[in-house]
C-alpha cells in the first residue's frame, strides 16, 4: 500500500512538472489572469456592497463574515482553473476521439490519470488572492480561532473541494454516454457562481436546492462559518458525509461507466 | 458582377441570407442538447435577483421587489438572446487554417459566423421559453405581460445590444491573426460587461459617480437599456436606441479596418 501510494506521489509529480513546463510557454497569460482575478475580484466586492446596503449586512452576515464566503468562492474557483477544467473537460474528447483506450490500457487508475494529468498554474492567482481575502477579513472580524476550529475549518474546506470534484467529475463523466453533453461541466460553473454569498441570503425554497440538490452550502457557507468559530456540529457532519459520499459515489460511478464504454468504433 | 446572373444586388444579398440562415439553423438544431445547456448556464440574473429580493441593499437604493422581479426577468431574457461566442469559433478556424476556404468565396466570412449567432438565437427559444415557465410557475407574481409597443421596442433593443456585442466581440476576434491565446483577452472583456451592465445589479443602486462612469462606456447599452425597455420602466427611448447607434458606428469601421490588416498578415496555419 505505501508503495502504491508513493508511486502515485511520484507519477503525480511529474505529471504536474511536465504541464507547468507546457504552460510557463505563454507567459502572457499570467499577466491577463492577474488581472481578470482582480477585475473579478473588484467587481464582486462592488456588487457586495451595494448588496450589504447602508446596513452593512446580508442575509444575517456582518460585512466581514460575508467576505470569507467570497474569499472561499474565489478560493475554490483557483482550484477549479488548477485542476478541474484542464482535466475533467478533456475527457469528452478522449471519449470523442477514442484516446480513452489508451488511458485505460494505462498500469494507472484510469480515474486518477483523467483527474490529475494536467496543472494549470493559470488558476493560482485565484487562488493566492482567494486566500488573502479570507485571512485580510478574519483578521478584521477580530475573533480568534482556536487550534481545533482551525482543523475543523480546514476539513470542511477539504469537503468543500472534494463534493466540488465529485460534481465535476460526475458531469464529465457523463459524456461516456451523451458526447453532446460536453459543456455541462460550464453550467455547473456559472450555477456554482451562487455561493458567493452566504446561503441564508437566499429565500427558503433556494436555500434547500442550494443544499441537497446544487450543495453550494457546504461548498462555502459551511466552511466559513467553522472559520468564523461558530460551526455547528449538524452541519460539519453533513458536509463531511456529503463528501465521503460524493467521493464513493465517483468511484461507484466511473466503475459502472466504464462497463458501458464501448469505444469510439464501436 | 452581381448583375451577371440577372439578380439585383438587393435580391442577391437576400438570397444569400436566406440561404445562410437556413443552413445554420439546420446545423444548430442538430447541436439542440447543447443549446438547451448554454441556455440553462445562463441563470445568473435569476440567481442575483434571488439575493437582490432579500438584500437591504435594494430597499436602500427604492428598489421594490416587484420591479427587481420583472428587471431581473428582462434580463435574463436580453442575455440569452444576445451571446456572442465569435471568439471562440474564429480562435478555432484562423489557428487550424479553416478560414482560407472561406476567404475565397465571394462573401466577407463574418456574414456566416453572424448568421451563425442568430440561428443559435432562434434554437434558444423554445429552451428560454421553459425556463420562463419554470420561473413563473414557482413565483407567479413575477408575471407581467408588456404591451405590444415595449415588446416590439424591447426586440429591437435585444438585437441592437447582439449586434453592438458582436462588433466589440469582433474586434477583439480579430487579434487572433496577431496573436495565439487571442480568446484570453476575451475574458478580460466580460469582466466590465459582466458588472457594469446592469446584468447583477440594476444601475439604479449604484453609486452616483459610478453609474456616470459606466454610462460612459457602451456596457449599459447591453443590458440595461433594453430590459428596462421590457419591463415597461420609463426609459429615455429615443437617448437609447442614439446611443447603440453610436457605438454600433464607432465600432463598424474599426473592425473593419482591423480585419483588413488581419487578412493581409494572415498565412493560414504552419507558415
Amino acid at each position: 500500500m505505501a508503495q502504491r501510494l508513493r508511486r502515485y506521489g511520484r507519477t503525480l509529480l511529474s505529471f504536474w512538472a511536465t504541464s507547468l513546463e507546457a504552460e510557463l510557454e505563454y507567459q502572457l497569460n499570467l499577466v491577463i489572469e492577474l488581472l481578470a482575478v482582480l477585475g473579478n475580484l473588484a467587481g464582486s466586492l462592488f456588487v457586495l456592497v451595494l448588496l450589504a446596503g447602508p446596513s452593512g449586512q446580508l442575509g444575517g452576515w456582518s460585512w466581514n463574515s460575508a467576505l470569507v464566503v467570497l474569499g472561499i468562492y474565489t478560493l475554490l474557483d483557483g482550484f477549479t482553473s488548477c485542476v478541474l477544467q484542464p482535466n475533467l473537460s478533456k475527457i469528452v474528447s478522449h471519449v470523442q476521439n477514442g484516446t480513452l483506450d489508451f488511458v485505460l490500457l494505462k498500469p494507472i487508475d484510469s480515474q486518477f490519470w483523467l483527474s490529475t494529468r494536467s496543472f494549470s498554474p493559470w488558476g493560482l492567482p485565484g487562488v493566492i488572492a482567494g486566500l488573502a481575502l479570507i485571512g485580510w477579513a478574519l483578521v478584521h472580524n477580530g475573533e480568534a480561532l482556536s487550534a481545533g476550529g482551525m482543523a475543523l475549518a480546514v476539513a470542511l474546506l477539504v469537503a468543500g473541494g472534494l463534493i466540488l470534484y465529485s460534481l465535476w467529475f460526475l458531469l464529465a463523466g457523463l459524456s461516456i454516454w451523451f458526447v453532446k453533453v460536453w459543456n455541462a461541466t460550464e453550467v455547473l460553473r456559472y450555477t456554482l457562481v451562487a455561493g458567493r454569498y452566504p446561503i441564508s441570503a437566499y429565500p427558503p425554497a433556494l436555500r434547500l436546492v442550494f443544499t441537497l440538490v446544487l450543495p453550494v452550502a457546504f461548498l462555502t457557507t459551511v466552511p466559513a462559518e467553522a472559520l468564523l468559530g461558530r460551526a455547528s456540529a449538524a452541519w460539519a457532519l453533513g458536509s463531511l458525509a456529503a463528501a465521503a459520499i460524493s467521493l464513493v459515489g465517483t468511484r461507484l460511478f466511473w466503475q459502472f461507466a466504464l462497463r458501458h464504454y464501448t469505444s469510439a468504433s464501436s | 458582377m452581381a448583375h451577371r446572373n440577372g439578380l439585383k444586388p438587393v435580391q442577391r444579398a437576400l438570397r444569400i441570407a436566406a440561404a445562410l440562415l437556413s443552413s445554420q439553423y439546420a446545423y444548430m438544431l442538430e447541436y439542440r442538447a447543447e443549446i438547451a445547456l448554454w441556455a440553462l448556464s445562463g441563470v445568473l440574473p435569476l440567481i442575483m435577483l434571488a439575493v437582490w429580493q432579500g438584500s437591504a441593499g435594494a430597499a436602500a437604493a427604492g428598489l421594490n421587489p416587484q420591479g427587481l422581479g420583472r428587471y431581473f426577468l428582462a434580463a435574463f431574457v436580453v442575455r440569452q438572446f444576445s451571446v456572442v461566442w465569435l471568439i471562440h469559433v474564429f480562435e478555432e478556424d484562423a489557428l487550424q487554417g479553416k478560414l482560407s476556404p472561406q476567404l475565397l468565396q465571394p462573401l466577407q466570412p463574418l456574414w456566416r459566423y453572424l448568421a451563425a449567432h442568430v440561428a443559435e438565437q432562434a434554437t434558444r427559444v423554445p429552451f428560454v421559453a421553459l425556463m420562463l415557465a419554470a420561473v413563473l410557475v414557482l413565483k407567479p407574481g413575477l408575471l407581467w405581460l408588456p404591451s405590444a409597443g415595449q415588446l416590439l421596442l424591447g426586440i429591437v433593443a435585444i438585437q441592437a445590444a447582439f449586434v453592438l456585442r458582436f462588433l466589440l466581440q469582433t474586434l477583439v476576434a480579430m487579434l487572433c491573426f496577431w496573436s495565439e491565446r487571442a480568446a484570453a483577452l476575451d475574458r478580460l472583456l466580460l469582466i466590465p460587461y459582466l458588472f457594469l451592465s446592469g446584468l447583477v445589479a440594476p444601475l439604479e443602486s449604484f453609486p452616483p459617480a459610478v453609474r456616470r462612469l459606466a454610462e460612459c462606456t457602451p456596457f449599459p447599452a447591453m443590458v440595461s437599456f433594453p430590459a428596462k425597455l421590457l419591463a415597461g420602466e420609463s426609459v429615455d427611448v429615443a437617448g437609447g436606441f442614439l446611443n447603440l447607434a453610436l457605438w454600433c458606428a464607432v465600432l463598424f469601421p474599426l473592425s473593419r479596418l482591423l480585419w483588413q490588416a488581419g487578412v493581409r498578415r494572415y498565412s493560414a496555419m504552419g507558415a
